[in-house]
């Protein structure tokens, strides 16, 4: 058993109205960044997790996503881990 | 005999005894279940109350939609019981997947609450047919994500087979881009599932039960579901 820090960025699917995300857009654009074309806001989730393996992390951590984390409707989701202990206790 | 109704509270439910009142209200007899009890098989309805459960944490109702009671909200819905979950019971419903689609943040960043106009769209379902179809109601919201999303598939599968029960529109029963409040797809502010018996709607008919407290436009609601109950209630 290792213990792996996953990395879980949750976004707003193409094409969705991000409100939040056209809201930061006028504002940075108040600010005189008139370079931005588009903001997007999403969330991250970081865990610590147990499992065997890397790949297992992975694979508990999409888990995760289909059944709470993200919503299929609404939400993209993308797994990585960042960071990683070997012989952690559980 | 009268309508044993369920009215399902989450840890954040806030209307919780609008819809337990309004359920007394119609003649029907309303016990509330808590999130964590267990079973349902005794109701002649079920009913998830608006409310901000859990804090909208992650999403709005993804959190309730794990709790011990929604496995049997989901059993007796399948079953087909009648199921009705307005503004944060509509969000646990489609997070439940017993309703299509998801809701999001309200298109202009504001929560909403205040008075709208609703177009009946269907009144040949167990919990609308007290009204006539085309009627225009007044009836609250409250609700900072009640934007009615789904792909377009779903939205063209929706319309076609006529599930979208309740629609924003002005006054005159119009739909105009200024009488939606949330941005909702095709104005949609209520949907019903294929079989007919799991209805969810963004805006609050118990909190539109008497005219001296602004409008009595959502009597219906659950006067219509009594009326279709009571002779054989469903089990």
């Amino acid at each position: 058993m290792s213990r792996f820090l996953v990395e879980i960025l949750v976004k707003p699917r193409p094409g969705l109205l991000d409100p939040q995300g056209k809201a930061i857009h006028s504002s940075l654009h108040s600010l005189g960044w008139s370079g931005v074309e588009d903001v997007r806001v999403g969330k991250a989730i970081y865990i610590d997790l147990d499992a065997e393996s890397k790949e297992a992390a992975v694979q508990d951590a999409e888990a995760m996503c289909r059944k709470i984390l993200a919503n299929p409707v609404t939400e993209d989701y993308e797994v990585s881990v960042v960071g990683e202990r070997e012989g952690a206790s559980a | 005999m009268s309508m044993k109704v369920a009215v399902i509270t989450f840890p954040g439910s806030n209307c919780d005894y609008d819809l337990y009142k309004a359920v007394q209200q119609v003649g029907g007899d309303a016990s509330f279940v808590w999130h964590r009890e267990r079973g349902l098989d005794e109701f002649d309805a079920v009913m998830l109350p608006g409310g901000f459960s859990y804090g909208d944490y992650l999403r709005p109702g993804a959190i309730a939609r794990m709790s011990p009671i929604m496995e049997d909200v989901v059993g007796y819905a399948e079953a087909g019981g009648p199921v009705l979950g307005i503004c944060n019971g509509f969000q646990i419903l489609c997070e439940a997947g017993l309703l299509p689609g998801a809701l999001v943040r309200n298109n202009a960043l504001r929560f909403e609450g205040r008075d709208v106009y609703l177009r009946v769209e269907r009144a040949d379902t167990m919990f609308t047919s007290g009204y006539e179809a085309g009627r225009v109601l007044r009836v609250p919201i409250a609700h900072g994500d009640g934007n009615y999303e789904a792909d377009s598939d779903t939205i063209r599968e929706l319309e076609e087979a006529r599930r979208v029960v309740f629609r924003y529109v002005d006054a005159r029963g119009e739909q105009s881009p200024g009488a939606n409040p949330n941005g909702s797809r095709n104005d949609i502010a209520g949907i019903i599932n294929e079989r007919g018996n799991v209805l969810g709607m963004m805006p609050h008919p118990e909190r539109a039960m008497e005219s001296i407290l602004g409008s009595s436009d959502g009597i219906e609601v659950f006067t219509s579901l009594l009326e279709n109950l009571s002779p054989a209630p469903t089990s």
